[in-house]
């Protein structure tokens, strides 16, 4: 359990994080969106105790995370730079960090052999590729077997099988009735593993909600239907919930509330010919973008004929 | 803690029993220890410290010619002075390895990890200290011994020739293991005030070997009065340490002791504020 309470970080006359408000439950995944440069590292920083807020409190657990016995055991964390000496192998690492908690060395042991780093634990760190880098961070966070798990950016460098460990890893710890809290600056990433969703710009909270119904206002699931006779198919498809829109004359329709099958079983009962039936995903991403699109921190316009550009880093949409 | 486990896994669900993890001052020193141990830096730079300190000192003594007027032989007085010539180029090395003890973490991030194993902050910088206090004076007052016994057969039977029972030879062998040791945690402090290795090494320079030049610029007067409370080995509170014979308008052993030791506190207490007041 994470509460943040009218948080506020300034830095000389810029401001990091504007009044955020949010409680982080325990037993689901809760995602913390936003552009880069929203706040997001600087939150979590707080929540560690790393940066003093400027105003507003954070605490874990009941408590300021410095106020705990045993930190490591309350929340663990991922960030996002690097928190390594280079001249260090893996386990000296973690050994390291377990000795200021009396955990034993049998599971630094587990954290290496469960993050798939037994084969370089006793490796220079600095010699890591960005993904056994993260794979440690994430080593580190799960060491003192925490209540609540914080990381920054996970997926940030893995390979596709790393990013599937991830998910798979948050979605256990959440059914564990753990607190999960995970930053990312792409919705889609969010939509596969989070329950619920924090969304922040530029500091201040702009959606505390869950990822259904973040979805649904985004327009939810429809599906693209061309058929022989689109007028007589709109009539038998309408009912409470299901909304058809098209064009008169055209032989295309969009309907939500109903799923392809229930579609292409109205139509074929009705002897009407199908030509499509496409389930259409709703972009995620241009719905997070339409969001915190006014909130983006750093713009690149240069080159592009567009009026509005594209948030950086965003190109995944 | 147990009561939102049970509240999370059902009434009728035992709650797993927690370990009993603790952060205790003791376990941060073991963490500090163990990342002292697991760094080849450290042992390098630990090295080369040794191998200064007895090298040059055995070296001074064999090559020692009483007649000479100009070169290492000139101004040594006695065989104390010779083999702890090597200080000089010592409390470098073993101030580079303090620096590189705080400011360190840092540069490499690494003080992220450390402060959210320990965010009471304060028994990071106190079981740095300890460690690296601990393992220098150790290492320095055996390389100041070594040092001494190791050119005593070259200087026997000279003039200069001392041994470990002449008066005040001890103190300054067990001086010169005080004072590397203080400076490396003097050096330590630093790089915990200025977060940078470089920056902590070009005070620790400033404060050892420049200020004491600086002083000639100014009015001549000056000198006098504040050279000999500038923590380092020429003319200052660190040479008074480690020095047989008091040279006029030099402290005491003791004083300069004490004065070196003001010098550590106040760059600690600079480093514990910013450790404590600012952000990682």
């Amino acid at each position: 359990m994470i509460e943040i309470q009218h948080l506020v970080k300034r830095y000389g006359d810029k401001t990091a994080v504007d009044d955020l408000h949010f409680t982080v439950k325990p037993g689901v995944v809760t995602g913390f969106l936003g552009p880069n440069g929203a706040g997001k590292s600087t939150t979590m920083r707080m929540i560690l105790g790393l940066d003093a807020p400027t105003s507003g409190s954070v605490t874990v657990n009941g408590k300021r995370y410095a106020q705990h016995a045993a930190p490591l055991q309350e929340v663990g964390a991922l960030l996002e730079a690097r928190s390594i000496h280079p001249g260090r192998s893996a386990y000296n690492h973690l050994l390291a960090l377990a000795l200021t908690h009396g955990i034993p060395r049998r599971r630094v042991d587990e954290v290496i052999e469960l993050t798939g780093l037994g084969k370089v634990a006793k490796k220079r760190a600095g010699a890591f590729s960005l993904g056994m880098g993260q794979r440690l961070g994430i080593a580190a966070a799960l060491l003192g077997d925490p209540q609540t798990i914080m990381l920054d950016e996970p997926v940030n460098g893995l390979d596709p099988e790393g990013v599937l460990w991830i998910r798979t890893l948050l979605t256990n710890l959440a059914e564990q009735g753990r607190t999960v809290f995970v930053s990312s600056h792409l919705m889609s990433e969010m939509a596969l593993t989070a329950t619920n969703l924090v969304i922040i710009g530029r500091g201040r909270l702009m959606a505390d909600t869950t990822v259904a119904s973040f979805i649904e206002q985004a327009g939810g699931d429809s599906v693209k239907v061309v058929s022989a006779d689109s007028a007589r198919l709109r009539e038998l498809l309408l009912g409470p919930d299901v909304t058809v829109t098209g064009e008169a004359g055209s032989e295309t329709l969009t309907v939500s509330g109903l799923s392809a099958r229930q579609i292409g079983q109205t139509a074929a009962d009705a002897g009407i010919a199908v030509f499509e039936l496409s389930p259409q995903a709703v972009s995620l991403e241009e719905a997070f973008m339409t969001l915190t699109g006014d909130t983006v921190e750093y713009r690149s316009n240069a080159g592009s004929a567009s009026q509005t550009g594209a948030p950086e880093g965003s190109v995944a949409a | 803690m147990s009561a939102t486990l049970t509240a999370t896994t059902g009434s009728d669900a035992v709650p797993a029993k927690r370990p009993d993890y603790k952060v205790t001052f003791g376990r941060v020193v073991r963490s500090e220890w163990a990342k002292f141990l697991s760094l080849r830096s450290t042992w390098i730079t630990l090295a080369v410290a040794g191998l200064l300190l007895v090298g040059i000192g055995i070296m001074g003594a064999y090559r020692y010619d009483p007649t000479a007027m100009r070169g290492p032989s000139a101004d040594a007085h006695d065989a104390v002075t010779i083999a702890l010539r090597s200080t000089e180029l010592a409390q470098l090395a073993l101030g580079v390895l303090g620096v590189l003890a705080t400011a360190g973490e840092y540069t490499t991030g690494l003080i992220r990890s450390t402060l959210a194993a320990v965010p009471k902050r304060l028994p990071v910088l106190a079981a740095k200290v300890l460690v690296y206090f601990g393992v220098v004076i150790v290492v320095a007052t055996a390389g100041a011994f070594l040092s001494f016994l190791g050119g005593e057969p070259f200087l026997h039977g000279k003039a200069i020739a001392l041994t470990l029972s002449s008066s005040g030879v001890l103190r300054c062998l067990f001086g010169a293991g005080l004072y590397l040791a203080l400076i490396a945690v003097l050096g330590a402090a630093l790089g915990m005030l200025v977060r940078s290795v470089a920056g902590g090494i070009s005070l620790l320079v400033v404060l050892l070997m420049l200020l004491p030049v600086f002083l000639d610029i100014l009015p001549s007067s000056w000198k006098p009065d504040v050279s000999p409370y500038l923590p380092g080995l020429e003319g200052g509170a660190g040479g008074s340490i480690i020095a047989l014979h008091q040279e006029s308008g030099t402290l005491s052993p003791g004083a300069g002791l004490a004065v070196l030791c003001a010098w550590v506190v106040v760059a600690l207490a600079g480093a514990a504020y910013r450790l404590l007041r600012s952000d990682s």
